[in-house]
């Protein structure tokens, strides 16, 4: 193990990790895009919406829930990678309900934005058109969750960032939605506030801070001064160790 | 702390599963206040309960009949027998809707996965009952039972009884286990020469994976911990798998010392089996098992008067989720959550039950186990081949005269299992479950082996009459039903090829549709995030190399709408209460 330097090779880049990182965090650190929704650095890893997909050897792995081992071989931006994940990408979109030209994220949207990057033209796949609840009830938040792409980053955020335990995901295969963790299962019933990180974090318009709509015009919205790839190599959220 | 047990370790539903189920069966469906007083017993939130009662199938949230019954969907022992559509038929006697309690709470009638009756022809679950051998005759039996609301106590005690046929018996199925030999030996000769017998006997899990069971067990003996536990994977959920059922009835014993052996060699004091929901039948037999093991002195404290050897064993019952048999969801259940996979690397044998090394073993594994340690890795190893030890049982149904139970040294050659099955004029056969391999003729002098055509014990037989569209179509309903929903290429791949195979058999495909099904599977195949994933679409890929006809020949040559314009329009004309004709598309 000695003569292998704790170094990784990403496409034609080698470079350096710590024990404990994943292959992701080692991208990151040095400034290797490796395409991801599901991921937020500071928060634990999931693997849910496998856009960060590698390859080593003949083994296809995700990058933000593999550890770096020294020595290994990764292909990252190929072709064929970049078209798995675009697939991926569209099958995110059919899944929900996505009405970008007139959601309130638009510009800001991560899902509008991974698809920008990724060169998606069109849906590719019919529609699914599911029917999936609204939750209103929070004076302050609305949750759709027509545009929820299930990466379960609001759940980790409130688990582990806002120590609230506000949300959970249930159901299985396209049943799988989103829950709230409160008795009548509203938001207006939870502990949920608009400071949280939970109410922040959602990559895509399903959890909405209410009463800010179009602050910010479209034209000056984040992915219109700057691309995901740009935007995910500065993210990071601290998260609270009282234990 | 062990968040899968309240605070009264002797109450009977210390499980959330357990618990979750008798609400279910005492009120036919299991209520937000049900819930949330689950919730306060087991100390969880909320939502973890709720998240449970939704993954699992045997769970509702609406009231389900007082009579709920489940067709099998398996293409061995499912409704659709031959020319009849036995689900149909019952509806039609009982008036109900799948899928919908009637609406005086007598009866809701739905479909469910593999019940693992493959040999027994068509079967159902009644309240969670196994009742086989369906016809015409015995539905309208049935349906008049219901009608007079006859308890199930007193329904014919045959309609039940599930009669095991073995046909082929080698290694295993010939072995007379005396309760206690195995054990014997092994605490004669410690903890570490029965290691070294597993070992040197090139045992490999009887799942369908695989892995080296000697080495299994060193690595989690060696993981540090603050306790290790075994568990029996006794979930067989792939359809045309039913081993584990005779196995489990006939082998209890055998499948418990084998157990124990483990618990011996990592130091577990806790063992767990987790039995598939549909198997609860087999409940009490498992029960009398164990019981007589602890009054005999080979469970519990000083086993066979050992002053440091102590295990025993609890039974968890699963309620209707293939995902479970994967082993980091199985985990994740047996601790009271919904069966998703775990990310893994740490594996369980170094992580595994509550972060603690755990072996996770198939039901055969443990008997072999057992059997290998009373006589010796020579007794095994000198049979099969040379990356597979040892003989392999197989469940064998579908298209032949003798369905049934077969042990075979490994190494066997297809043909010959086809010839002592009765199997005649076979087009395909399906080996390892949808999950496995599509075999046409041309290949049936593969062999049985890890290095050439493995399973876990699913061998389903398809003659030349059978449309292989309507299997496929049937395996692709399964995986799009069973995904946990955790990943994307799984959760909605699973779904588009489900509907693109549907589409197909519609007369809705065109040429295009050939390349999208294989950059589909390519896509659920390498980017998903466990087993299930990765194997879902194999079915698919072997159709459309080995049998490229059955996706082709319904193509259309020209340009088809992917839907119905005419069925698109159903809801508009149910929201507005029409039917007539002037709602309709006139070319349909
Ligand atoms: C979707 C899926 C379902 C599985 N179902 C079962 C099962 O029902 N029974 C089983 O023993 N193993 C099943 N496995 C394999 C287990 O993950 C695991 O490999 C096995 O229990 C290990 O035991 P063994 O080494 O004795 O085979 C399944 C795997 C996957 C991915
Ligand atoms: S609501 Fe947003 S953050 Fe939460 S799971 Fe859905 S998409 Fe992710
Ligand atoms: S591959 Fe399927 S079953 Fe496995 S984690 Fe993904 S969604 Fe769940
Ligand atoms: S970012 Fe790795 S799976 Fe989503
Ligand atoms: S624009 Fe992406 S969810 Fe609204």
């Amino acid at each position: 193990m000695s003569d292998h330097p704790s170094t990784i090779r990403i496409d034609d880049q080698e470079i350096p990790f710590t024990a404990g990182q994943t292959i992701m965090d080692a991208a990151l650190a040095a400034g290797i895009y490796i395409p991801h929704l599901c991921h937020y650095p500071g928060l634990p890893p999931s693997g849910n919406c496998r856009l960060c997909v590698v390859e080593t050897g003949n083994r296809s792995a995700a990058a933000c829930i593999t550890p770096a081992i020294a020595g290994q071989e990764i292909r990252n931006n190929t072709p064929e990678l970049n078209e798995a994940r675009k697939a991926i990408t569209q099958m995110l979109f059919v899944e929900g309900n996505h009405i970008c030209p007139s959601c309130e994220k638009t510009g800001n949207c991560k899902l509008q934005a991974m698809a920008y990057h990724l060169g998606m033209l069109d849906d590719h796949f019919p529609q699914f058109y599911q029917r999936r609840e609204l939750d209103a009830s929070h004076p302050k938040i609305l949750l759709d969750r027509s545009r929820c792409i299930l990466c379960d980053l609001c759940v980790r955020a409130s688990r582990d960032v806002d120590q609230k335990n506000v949300f959970a995901i249930a159901g299985r295969g396209t049943d799988a939605h989103l829950i709230v963790n409160s008795p009548s299962g509203k938001l207006a019933d939870s502990t949920m506030a608009v400071t949280d990180l939970a109410a922040n974090i959602c990559p895509v318009g399903a959890i909405l801070i209410k009463e800010q709509g179009y602050q910010v015009p479209i034209g000056q919205r984040i992915y219109d001064r700057q691309t995901i790839r740009e935007t995910s190599l500065q993210e990071h959220v601290e998260p609270k160790n009282d234990d | 702390m062990d968040i899968s047990r309240p605070h009264h370790p002797a109450s009977p539903h210390r499980h959330i599963l357990h618990r979750l189920h008798a609400l279910q069966q005492q009120f036919r469906h299991i209520s937000p206040h049900a819930m949330q007083q689950a919730a306060a017993e087991f100390n969880i939130p909320l939502s973890q309960v709720a998240a449970v009662v939704a993954f699992y199938s045997f769970f509702s949230t609406q009231p389900r009949g007082r009579f709920d019954i489940l067709f099998s969907n398996c293409t061995s022992c499912g409704y659709l027998s031959g020319e009849q559509d036995l689900m149909r038929m019952l509806c039609q006697l009982l008036q109900v809707t799948p899928g919908k309690t009637r609406a005086d709470g007598l009866i809701s009638i739905d479909e469910t996965s593999c019940i693992g009756m493959c040999d027994q022809g068509a079967s159902l679950l009644v309240n969670g009952l196994p009742v086989i051998g369906l016809n015409a005759e015995k539905l309208a039996q049935i349906a008049q039972r219901i009608t007079t609301e006859s308890p199930l106590a007193d329904w014919p005690a045959e309609w039940f009884a599930v009669h095991d046929r073995v046909y082929q018996r080698d290694l295993l199925l010939m072995e007379q286990h005396a309760p206690g030999s195995a054990l014997q030996t092994a605490l004669a000769q410690g903890a570490d020469r029965t290691l070294a017998v597993i070992q040197q006997s090139g045992l490999r899990g009887r799942g369908g994976a695989g892995f080296d069971t000697g080495k299994k067990w060193q690595l989690c003996r060696a993981a540090p911990g603050s306790a290790h536990y075994v568990v029996c994977n006794a979930d067989e959920g792939e359809p045309g798998t039913f081993k584990d059922r005779l196995l489990l009835r006939d082998h209890a014993d055998a499948m418990i010392e084998g157990m124990t052996l483990c618990a011996l060699v990592i130091g577990a004091k806790q063992g767990f089996v987790y039995l598939r929901g549909e198997y609860r039948y087999l409940l009490p037999h498992l029960h009398a098992a164990l019981d007589q093991r602890r009054s005999q002195g080979l469970l519990g404290q000083h086993i066979l008067g050992y002053e440091n050897f102590e295990f025993d064993i609890d039974i968890v019952v699963g309620a209707g989720a293939y995902i479970c048999g994967e082993e980091s969801a199985l985990i994740e259940s047996l601790e009271g959550k919904p069966g998703i996979p775990r990310i893994r690397p740490p594996f369980p044998v170094t992580h595994g039950y509550l972060g603690q090394p755990t072996i996770v073993n198939n039901v055969e594994t443990f008997i072999a186990a057992a059997h290998i340690a009373a006589h010796g890795s020579a007794w095994f190893n000198s049979i099969g081949t040379e990356q597979s030890r040892g003989a392999k049982i197989l469940s064998i149904s579908g298209d032949c005269e003798k369905p049934g139970i077969y042990e075979y040294p490994f190494g066997v050659r297809i043909q010959q299992i086809l010839d002592d099955c009765g199997a005649r004029d076979v087009q395909a056969v399906q080996i390892g479950g949808p999950a496995g391999k599509l075999l046409g003729a041309a290949e049936f002098n593969r062999t049985i082996s890890f290095e050439d055509v493995s399973t876990g014990g699913s061998f389903l037989v398809f003659v030349q009459q059978r449309d292989l569209l309507a299997i496929h179509r049937n395996f692709a309903h399964f995986f799009a039903h069973e995904s946990c929903g955790f990943c994307t290429p799984c959760r909605i791949g699973t779904q588009l090829l489900k509907n693109n195979l549907d589409k197909i058999a519609a007369g809705r495909g065109t040429t295009h549709d050939i390349e999208a099904l294989k950059q589909l599977s390519h896509l659920i195949q390498h980017q998903s995030h466990c087993g299930l994933g990765h194997t879902a679409a194999h079915h698919v890929l072997d159709g459309l190399q080995q049998f490229p006809q059955t996706f082709s020949a319904p193509l259309q040559p020209h340009f088809t709408a992917q839907f119905d314009l005419d069925q698109a329009l159903e809801s508009a004309r149910q929201a507005a209460h029409r039917d007539d004709a002037a709602a309709h598309l006139d070319n349909g």
